[in-house]
């Protein structure tokens, strides 16, 4: 078998599985109150996670960069309670905008 | 703007307004998806190839690693064990999301299948309550448009150039910024959000991608003491969803 091909099958198991660990491991069952409060906190802590390092890490490096611009438009937005749709046209063209003035 | 005429849908259980929630990423996605084909051709993979990986796997980074790393002469036990940890993440996602699940175990699993980030992310209510139904929307939309853009872009393989150019990439955390900002009003999930995100920072210069956002979201598993100092886990049953006892 090709390397490629086994890659994309061993790949897409891994995930497949990972995907399906929750109805596999919890079935239907509600978890515990304890549980529960800790997935009620996965939530945050993961987009936590997540915005920082798509606005901070380039690679392994981390950098204050144009995409801080975006992130700061959408805080002010979502304090104002701007549409969705506006807020992430606004962070898109503000992040545009201010890579092409940086130098 | 027929967005703004759905907006009163969007906090609604259906699967259109999971699929109207996550629209405004389905465009980035796609750019994604045309770069992830181009990428793949670019490292000796066949386009067949790319496009199954984008719809047996659908997700995005553990694709990006996998095939970068075996294109740049990894070996297959490298690009597996790197998309497996970028992976890793799914299996506490996903255990969020069983209990709203519906149907035989074969039924579970394959929804369960529909779980990224982005439509995982708006299928969770804001006080915690998973929606099966906004799962489906959101999943087979971003679905679709993840496989039909791979498609495109291992077919026209023409080289894009630098896409963060038009600022696609700030999409990602804008939308995810949005999604967090209604749970940034109860403490202990604002300190689990800023937590999560100064673990990651910290440890992103020292380990392999991936690990970062797998030990940041740990940190969530940490006891509840922990977050919220002199309260204690009620006795009663508070099941996922309707426990309000974090803030109670």
């Amino acid at each position: 078998m090709k390397r490629e091909w086994l890659v994309v099958l061993l790949v897409g198991t891994v995930t497949a599985l990972f995907k399906a660990a929750g109805p596999l491991l919890l079935g239907a069952r509600e978890p515990t109150p304890r549980i529960s409060l800790a997935l009620l906190r996965f939530s945050p802590a993961l987009l936590g996670a997540l915005i920082a390092t798509q606005t901070f890490a380039s690679g392994r490096h981390l950098t204050i960069d144009a995409r801080l611009g975006g992130l700061l438009v959408v805080a002010i937005g979502a304090r104002r309670r701007t549409p969705p749709l506006t807020l992430l046209v606004t962070a898109v063209a503000a992040t545009a905008a201010l890579r092409a003035l940086l130098p | 703007m027929q967005y703004l005429r759905y907006q009163r849908h969007v906090g609604e259980d259906s699967a259109l307004a999971g699929a109207i929630a996550v629209a405004p990423l389905a465009g980035a996605i796609g750019v994604l998806g045309v770069i992830f084909g181009c990428l793949a051709r670019a490292r000796g993979f066949g386009a067949l190839a790319a496009v199954v990986m984008s719809a047996t796997t659908f997700a995005g980074s553990p694709q990006f690693a996998a095939v970068g790393i075996l294109g740049a002469g990894g070996s297959v036990a490298a690009a597996v064990g790197a998309a497996a940890l970028l992976a890793a993440r799914l299996v506490p996602m996903s255990a969020v999301a069983a209990p709203a699940l519906a149907g035989g175990p074969w039924q579970r699993c394959l929804v369960a299948q529909l779980v990224v980030d982005e439509s995982w992310a708006v299928a969770l209510h804001e006080d915690g309550r998973f929606s099966r139904q906004r799962l489906i929307g959101a999943g087979v939309l971003l679905w679709v448009v993840h496989v039909a853009s791979t498609a495109l872009g291992a077919v026209v393989a023409a080289a894009i150039r630098r896409p963060e150019r038009w600022g696609v990439d700030a999409a990602f955390p804008a939308l995810f910024l949005m999604l967090l900002w209604p749970q940034l009003r109860h403490p202990d999930r604002a300190r689990a959000a800023v937590s999560g995100a100064l673990v990651a920072l910290a440890l992103t210069p020292f380990t392999p991608q991936g690990v970062p956002l797998l030990v940041a979201a740990a940190v969530a598993l940490l006891p509840h003491e922990a977050w919220s100092p002199g309260r204690r886990v009620q006795r009663q049953p508070a099941p996922l969803g309707r426990g309000r006892s974090d803030e109670a």
